[in-house]
């Protein structure tokens, strides 16, 4: 079976600091697969080259076979790649709703209109139905300024969704989110993004979370992969014990 | 959702301040035709702005349109004020395109003094031409409307009052339908956050391209609008203190009503009278006050003063279940 996305031989230095180190790395169909690694591991940097926002130095990066390193991360977008953010970047001044109706605008692949009205009622019915998914449809006419940064983390997330993305990337998802909620957020990111996106990598520094949630988890180390496996082996790994995870879950 | 006037309904309020200018006095009725000709291009800028780029040299394109229409008009005889506009808001139109790609790409303060030093280098171009009159310009003659002629100045002045006012006017109905278009809201994502934009597969400078060819046809016309009233066209036209009273309008407007472009660009040319005629050697201080008070009082300009509380008004009760941490309803 062919992978989704391919990498081999990935590379990025920022100066002196080796981000990417000949990464390689195959994700097929339906994967969950987790990024781990201390700051400044490479993780972040990784995702940034696979979505467009960085060129590598060297390496191919593929989805579905096609090449897409050094596209920009609109091509990338169009092609099939979503993403969150750590920080969730979103229109703050907008809704919840006209968020979702930007993301809609940028997956309809056509031109924009001049005069349809932004609000119409396809495009809010759409909107409203993902952000029910979260949970979030009583907040769909509140301006993004106005709420907590757990919802604007799964605002980010639907919007990243509206596009029905082959790959999913999300940066971080239960950062900023309090240890008693974890659990249900990612329960509700897990059951959302389920009918859309088929290939789901998260980043995370939460190992309970991740051998909760991933089926596979890949452990980054200065810039290189430094296991990848199941999540019982590779969290149990010496060497991850050692460098990622702090020596304890 | 809340929709706001229906198109009709405003057209209908166009055709009526046109024909309201049959009850006002003359001298109020030229200065109505520069509030609304300033109105137009301020129109402009507000489009633009919308996309969180402000363009300090609308001058390059406000005298692009009054020199074509004026050029055109004394070489080919083209008099008609309907086409005198349309001529003004093509030819600046058209320069928009082949410049707007080219400046879509800058951003913030790097975009704003790009525009201003290419109308600057049009103001140089066009001091220096001769054939174009040099700094002293030339004349055209006097507009028509539909092979009328308007030798009553009475009946000039209430022609040209109704064109610039229905112009304006259908500028401000096709920049509120644009406005709560599917670009309109795009627009304002990209001055939010263009990055993000282009994540989700749009093109920021395409987006931005748009609004600056928008903006750069409203100037045309409003050039064109320009040229009519005053009948001699000359490079202060493109001269950055002319640009810098369109900003000057815009900034009071705000960028979130077109309303209040038309209220702003009113309210800029009556002070302007009554400080010149009760205060003819510090009128420019009093407009220096004014502006100061309404970026204090009104930061986000006089059309904050309807559209501010947007979203109050769709405030949820405060009994929706939000926890403090996440905001997730349990």
């Amino acid at each position: 079976m062919n992978p989704v996305l391919s990498v081999r031989g990935l590379d990025k230095r920022f100066g002196a600091v080796v981000a990417a180190d000949a990464l390689t790395l195959d994700i097929a169909a339906g994967q969950r697969v987790s990024l781990i690694g201390a700051n400044g591991a490479g993780k972040t940097t990784f995702v940034n080259m696979v979505t467009g926002y960085l060129a590598p130095d060297g390496g191919a990066i593929a989805l579905d076979g096609m090449d897409i390193a050094r596209r920009s991360p609109r091509d990338v977008a169009r092609l099939g790649i979503s993403r969150s953010f750590q920080i969730p970047q979103l229109f703050i001044e907008l809704t919840a709703c006209e968020n979702l109706g930007v993301a809609i605008s940028g997956a309809r692949g056509q031109a924009l209109s001049f005069h349809a009205p932004a609000n119409a009622q396809g495009r809010r019915d759409t909107a409203i139905e993902l952000l029910g998914r979260f949970g979030l449809a009583d907040l769909a006419d509140r301006p993004i300024s106005e709420l907590a940064g757990g919802v604007r983390k799964l605002v980010d997330i639907a919007m990243a969704l509206v596009r029905r993305p082959k790959l999913l990337l999300l940066d971080e998802p239960t950062s900023g989110v309090s240890a008693e909620e974890k659990f249900a957020v990612m329960d509700r990111v897990i059951h959302a993004v389920a009918p859309d996106a088929a290939t789901i990598v998260f980043v995370e520094h939460d190992m309970d979370i991740v051998s909760r949630y991933a089926d596979r988890v890949v452990a980054f180390y200065n810039g290189r992969i430094l296991a990848d496996g199941r999540p019982n082996e590779v969290l149990t790994d010496p060497e991850v014990r050692r460098y990622v995870t702090g020596g304890g879950r | 959702m809340k929709q706001g006037l229906h198109p009709v309904v405003m057209i209908g309020l166009v055709i009526g301040a046109a024909l309201f200018g049959r009850a006002l006095p003359t001298w109020t009725l030229s200065l109505a035709t520069v509030a609304a000709s300033n109105a137009l291009i301020a129109l402009g800028i507000v489009v633009l702005a919308r996309t969180g780029n402000v363009s300090f040299g609308q001058g390059l394109f406000f005298a692009a349109g009054g020199y074509g229409v004026a050029l055109i008009a004394n070489v080919w005889g083209i008099t008609d004020a309907v086409a005198q506009v349309m001529i003004g808001a093509v030819c600046s139109g058209m320069l928009g395109l082949v410049i707007g790609p080219l400046i879509a790409r800058y951003t913030g303060i790097f975009f704003g003094m790009l525009t201003l030093a290419l109308s600057m280098v049009m103001y140089g171009a066009l001091v220096k031409s001769a054939a174009l009159g040099g700094s002293d310009g030339f004349n055209v003659g006097r507009p028509s409307l539909f092979g009328m002629a308007f030798t009553d100045t009475r009946e000039a002045d209430f022609m040209l009052y109704a064109v610039s006012v229905v112009t304006t006017g259908l500028a401000g109905i096709a920049a509120t339908i644009l406005f709560r278009s599917e670009l309109g809201l795009v627009s304002l994502a990209v001055r939010e956050n263009n990055l993000r934009v282009e994540y989700l597969g749009l093109s920021a400078n395409r987006i931005v391209t748009i609004n600056f060819v928008i903006a750069a046809v409203f100037a045309g016309a409003s050039g064109a609008l320009a040229l009519m009233a005053q009948r001699h066209i000359d490079p202060q036209f493109a001269y950055w203190t002319t640009s810098g009273e369109f900003v000057f309008v815009a900034v009071l407007a705000g960028y979130q009503s077109v309303a209040a472009v038309f209220v702003a660009s009113i309210a800029l040319e009556l002070v302007r009278s009554f400080s010149n005629l009760y205060l003819p050697n510090t009128w420019q201080l009093v407009l220096g006050v004014f502006l100061l008070g309404v970026i204090l009082f009104l930061p986000r300009g006089i059309g904050s003063l309807w559209i501010r509380d947007r979203h109050k008004k769709n405030k949820l009760p405060a009994q929706i279940p939000v926890t403090v941490d996440t905001g997730v309803v349990p």
